[in-house]
């Protein structure tokens, strides 16, 4: 059987009022989509500024370059059928960890952790496309053994099938991303109906590791996390103004927030400009919106982002199959783990991890495996409504 | 058809089982959550706290540079000036323009610093518990204390710690310094410690690697500007004494201020880095001197490099300038002759170790030349000076150094020049009359000590007046001998003239002075037993034996010997109040002594004129003061009297000279020389003090430097004539 393609439902549709010109997209989820493009190319256009003497728009002219390639793959994706990839499972899960062991073993360093691999065009970020890789391979392992749920042996597997691909990319070291995988595991379960008591038993497993990782295993004299990675964890406890100490990033980062105050300072953002907020374009941007654009303009990015994630739990329940639902709840907790610890580091409220603001962040990596997993939304809402429509429940457009 | 139009188009219903709904919900809910924290977060920060974060990030990016106030001048009473400010290009260094490896070395010395200090504190904090200890006794402290206190804070103290040395891959810099250090004669380690200091002291701001490099360095500088990237040429201020040692004790010397100072009163609101006046004038009249630090404010960016910006500086304030009561040529004249009457004592033979002089105005305390020697030259203190250099001007032990101004902190037994207060003070009180005569023969006899004249001269039973004339030592015992059971007369009348108090001269220090009595020297006595006691020492030097006070004390005190310690300036003013009353039928003045006159702008125009009011006012018996002022006179100008060799061709009907002599001992060293004078001028009359250690009779070395004095301020030919009284 060919992909499905929504073009032919839509011509037996027997109850078709009218045709539209409009493409079949989830509107709203696509202004979220927009309305953050914008709002990073405009930010980064100011923030980037200085970081390159004599060429002002060097990063800020590759973000729209990466949005809009991420744009059309997104475009693209939507016309596909997502079901078609449920057979592709094993082909996915190899290509996830190969690709990051191929940057274990050959990747090139940016600051002290091996994340990409360097192509003639362009640098790859493994550990990022292996997001929506994750998402795709543990939902079709979910979706195979629905019958069998409850079983704590299905739990078992989708944990380690998750847990595999972190450690490496954990090792690289990214810790950041080897969460963001963990939480996508734990969101698939949730959402295919795992019982509580696994559940419940799955979350006091993380909590002892994170205490034997944190605490106990330091003191043992046992490193598995950096020492870096441990002080970064933690800094945020105690911030401090010291440049050497790991509390001086989140400390700037509050100044350039506060100090945006409800309007923010416009021209007069030192704190990103004069570069005392480092990383302002990546893992801090959210700082460099509030800081230029005050109270205001971060509150309309966060409302972009309720709007993202509220379009993006819509889609996980119109699914026409657990596929389509189990995708959607995987990118559900990919945006909103990003977005709430992201955020929530820049305020103070959360530890460093190094996660990038989805869409916000300069980085092509990021970028683009965002707009696949919302290109991975819109193929289950295109589907979820020519489904309903050939069930007779709704119009096609 | 009516089925499907029922539902909302957009809204696609599929069955949906409870649990995924529950799911569903619990996400939705835990997102609003967070979604809310987050809110609330941002509305805190930037509504509820965001002044406060402003100011963080202003903070963080504005550096204010103090920009140095030009001092303001020092003036004689005329308008020349005697202390200036000269204007030099300084080599700096930007700190931004250097090499990574020293920003490197800089953040190691301050790593290093801050460990250092870390280590140290349990040492400070031992310091403060011991002394919280020690004042909690309310008792003073012993030996012992005081010793284990002093065993702390040398323990306490913060160890230099070494400057980590440039890194080997720093080439660049070192070829940089090395080629500096070749144009400014300096070893390249030591700008590249300066630098490293300099950055560590004040980030941001340029460090100063020579201050006065001299014309043909900082040509070959400013010609290769190209070779010396980040060295650049700033104009500084110097300040410049163009007379060198002359009243260098009193003018003072200026400094960077101390972190000591910036606690002071007088410093507040003093930046550190801030150019103060240490010592004399330059300290006491600071704040209207120093002008006010400007602020240069820079943006810079997280890397410390300047980044263009349009914040306000502000500009420095130049000091006032201040004019003195002294008058240049005097102050010279004055110094020269001192310096003169010193030679001709050791050229017979005296060690004339040292000296000094003051020059009033009788009527309103305004000195018009005041001066000590040895002195030094305050331009030295332009750089640092070594710590032999210093000690060596501070003196050593007893022997007080340069830096000590011996008119008004030197403490001497007078000598004979007391005598007049003496006579006064045996009138007023009636214990002799102005004719009775006393003191035949040649020594005096009371219980087993002699009390002699100089050298066992006979003058005969002699009235006052000719015994101020000549000094006769046998007369001032015997008003001594008859004044004791009277009580303190002698020391009363001192006190009323200004002696043995603080004149209030504007200097930062004057010595009290000592006039004894009974009362003193039974003080004197329990302060040593104290002393002894709480020591265990045999003798603590306050006074050689505690014994009463005895009629030999008051003896030796009406000729000024014995336990009686005041410096020239205090003389200077009893004179002077002498002087006043004479002229004014006995009302006299205790006059305020004071150097400075007036407060002017740096273009001129007064800002204030500085009043000193009189202390008191006294009255005296005219006749009685008529008597002792003529035996002055005499003394001064007719044969016989102890001085009239040393004005000898003075026009005395011109400007009649009330002098004399003194001759204080310091039993086993030379005699020190002392000369007081009046003389008299309707508009410019004077009072003149000179004393010179172990220079030998007064009238032998310090009255013809008074003469020399006199002359100049009345332009008169300069003489120097020895006289050869060998009085007391």
């Amino acid at each position: 059987m060919s992909p499905l393609s929504p073009i032919k439902p839509r011509e037996e549709a027997p109850i078709s009022p009218r045709r539209t010109v409009w493409l079949p997209l989830d509107p709203l989820l696509t202004l979220a989509v927009v309305g953050l493009g914008v709002c990073s190319a405009v930010t980064l256009r100011e923030a980037t500024r200085n970081l390159i003497p004599g060429d002002p728009r060097f990063y800020v002219d590759r973000q729209v370059v990466y949005l809009l390639v991420g744009f059309v793959l997104m475009l693209a994706l939507s016309r596909i059928n997502y079901a078609t990839l449920r057979r592709l499972k094993n082909p996915i899960y190899a290509t996830l960890l190969l690709s990051i062991l191929a940057v274990l073993a050959l990747g090139h360093t940016a600051r002290g952790s091996q994340r990409a691999i360097n192509f003639p065009l362009f640098s790859f970020q493994a550990s990022e496309i292996g997001k929506v890789l994750l998402i795709l391979a543990l939902a079709a392992l979910l979706v195979e053994r629905a019958r069998r749920l409850h079983d704590r042996d299905t739990t078992v597997r989708v944990m380690i099938a998750g847990l595999i691909p972190a450690i490496f990319v954990i090792a690289q070291p990214d810790l950041g991303s080897g969460m963001v995988y963990m939480v996508i595991a734990y969101m698939l379960l949730f959402i295919a109906g795992t019982s509580w008591r696994q559940l419940a038993a799955l979350a006091a497993l993380v909590c002892l590791a994170a205490t034997f990782l944190l605490v106990a295993a330091p003191a043992a004299g046992v490193h598995v996390l950096k020492a870096y990675e441990v002080n970064r964890l933690t800094a945020f406890l105690h911030p401090s103004s010291n440049k050497q100490t790991e509390g001086y990033q989140q400390q700037e980062s509050k100044i350039a927030i506060g100090s945006g105050q409800k309007t923010g300072r416009g021209a007069k953002s030192t704190q990103v400009s004069l570069n005392f907020l480092p990383e302002s374009h990546t893992d801090f941007v959210f700082a460099a919106v509030a800081e230029r654009y005050g109270f205001l303009g971060a509150g309309i990015v966060l409302l972009l982002y309720a709007l993202l994630i509220w379009r993006t739990l819509r889609v996980l329940v119109m699914a026409k199959d657990l596929f389509g639902s189990l995708i959607a709840a995987g990118v559900a907790a990919m945006l909103m783990f990003q977005v709430f610890v992201n955020v929530g580091m820049t305020i103070g409220i959360m530890p460093i991890t190094g996660v990038t603001l989805p869409l916000m962040s300069y980085g092509g990596s990021s970028v683009i495996t965002t707009l696949l997993a919302i290109g991975l939304l819109q193929s289950i809402y295109v589907q979820a409504r020519a489904s309903a429509a050939l069930k007779g429940r709704v119009p096609l457009y | 058809m009516s089925a499907i139009e029922r539902r909302r188009p957009s809204d696609p219903r599929i069955p949906v089982s409870p649990q995924l709904a529950l799911r569903v919900a619990i996400i939705g809910g835990v997102t609003m959550v967070l979604f809310g924290v987050i809110f609330f977060r941002l509305w805190y920060l930037q509504v509820l706290s965001g002044e406060q974060y402003v100011q963080q990030a202003d903070a963080n990016r504005v550096r204010d540079l103090p920009i140095a106030a030009p001092r303001g001048q020092i003036l004689d009473r005329d308008g020349r000036s005697i202390v200036t400010s000269r204007t030099t290009n300084a080599v700096q260094i930007v700190p931004s323009e250097m090499p990574a490896a020293v920003k490197e070395q800089v953040s190691a010395y301050e790593q290093s610093l801050s460990e250092a200090e870390e280590r140290h504190r349990p040492a400070v904090e031992r310091v403060a518990r011991f002394e919280r200890v020690l004042a909690s006794h309310h008792r003073p402290a012993t030996k012992a204390q005081l010793r284990e206190r002093r065993r702390l804070i040398r323990a306490a103290r913060t160890p230099r710690v070494p400057i980590p040395p440039l890194p080997l891959s720093a080439s660049h810099a070192r070829r940089l310094f090395a080629r500096l250090g070749r144009v400014l004669h300096l070893d390249w380690r030591t700008i590249d410690e300066r630098v490293v200091e300099g950055v560590t002291a004040t980030p941001y701001a340029n460090v100063t690697v020579k201050t006065d490099a001299g014309l043909g360095p900082l040509t070959v500088l400013g010609e290769r500007q190209s070779e010396f990237p980040g060295v650049i040429q700033r104009p500084v201020s110097i300040r410049n004494y163009p007379y060198g040692e002359m009243a260098a004790q009193v003018l003072g010397h200026v400094d960077e201020v101390s972190p000591q100072e910036l606690e002071m009163r007088a410093f507040r609101k003093v930046l550190p880095g801030t150019i103060v006046g240490q010592e004399g004038l330059e300290f006491y009249y600071d704040h209207y001197l120093r002008g006010k630090t400007g602020v240069e404010r820079v943006q810079v960016n997280a890397a410390g490099s300047p980044v263009p910006s349009n914040l306000a500086s502000t500009p420095p304030l130049a000091g006032h300038s201040l004019k003195l009561t002294l008058d240049l040529g005097l102050q010279r004249e004055s110094e020269k002759a001192l310096l003169e009457g010193v030679g001709h004592a050791r050229a017979s033979g005296k060690p004339a170790v040292a000296g000094s002089f003051v020059a009033l105005d009788p009527r309103n305390g305004q000195v018009l030349a005041i001066g000590s020697y040895p002195s030094f030259n305050p331009n030295r203190f332009a750089k640092p000076l070594t710590t032999a250099e210093y000690a060596e001007l501070q003196g050593s032990g007893s022997a007080s150094g340069p830096l000590t101004n011996r008119a008004v902190n030197g403490a001497y037994p007078t000598g004979s020049t007391f005598k007049p207060i003496t006579a006064l003070a045996a009138l007023e009180a009636g214990i002799v009359t102005p004719t009775e005569a006393l003191g035949a023969g040649r020594c005096i006899s009371v219980s087993l000590q002699q009390f002699c004249n100089a050298g066992h001269t006979e003058f005969g039973a002699v009235g006052l007046v000719k015994a101020l004339k000549v000094s006769s030592d046998t007369y001032f015992f015997e008003v001594g001998k008859l004044a004791n059971p009277h009580g303190p007369v002698i020391q009363r009348m001192a006190h009323r003239l200004g002696i043995g108090e603080p004149t209030g001269i504007d200097l930062p220090s004057e010595f009290d002075g000592t006039v004894p009595d009974a009362r003193w020297r039974e003080r004197q006595n329990k302060l040593e037993l104290q002393c002894r006691r709480r020591t265990h020492l045999p003798s603590c030097g306050i006074v050689s034996e505690p014994r009463p006070w005895t009629v030999g004390d008051n003896m030796h005190l009406a000729v000024g010997q014995g336990d009686l310690l005041i410096d020239p300036l205090q003389m200077a003013v009893a004179y002077a109040t002498l002087a006043d009353a004479f002229t004014n039928g006995g009302e006299g003045t205790v006059v305020t002594p004071h150097l400075g006159m007036q407060v002017e702008e740096a273009e001129g125009g007064v800002v204030e004129s500085l009043r000193f009011p009189a202390k008191r006012h006294v009255h005296l018996d005219h006749n009685y003061l008529s008597l002792v002022m003529e035996g002055l006179h005499e003394a001064a100008s007719q044969s016989g009297g102890t001085s009239a060799e040393v004005w000898e061709g003075w026009d005395q009907s011109q400007h009649p000279v009330y002098g004399k002599t003194g001759t204080a001992q310091h039993e086993p060293l030379e005699d020190q020389s002392w000369y007081m004078a009046y003389i008299g001028d309707p508009k410019r009359p004077i009072v003149i003090a000179v004393t010179v250690e172990q220079g030998g009779f007064g009238a032998e070395t310090a009255a013809p430097i008074a003469r020399l004095m006199a002359s100049r301020w009345f332009g008169k030919p300069e003489k120097f004539v020895a006289g050869s009284s060998k009085t007391l």
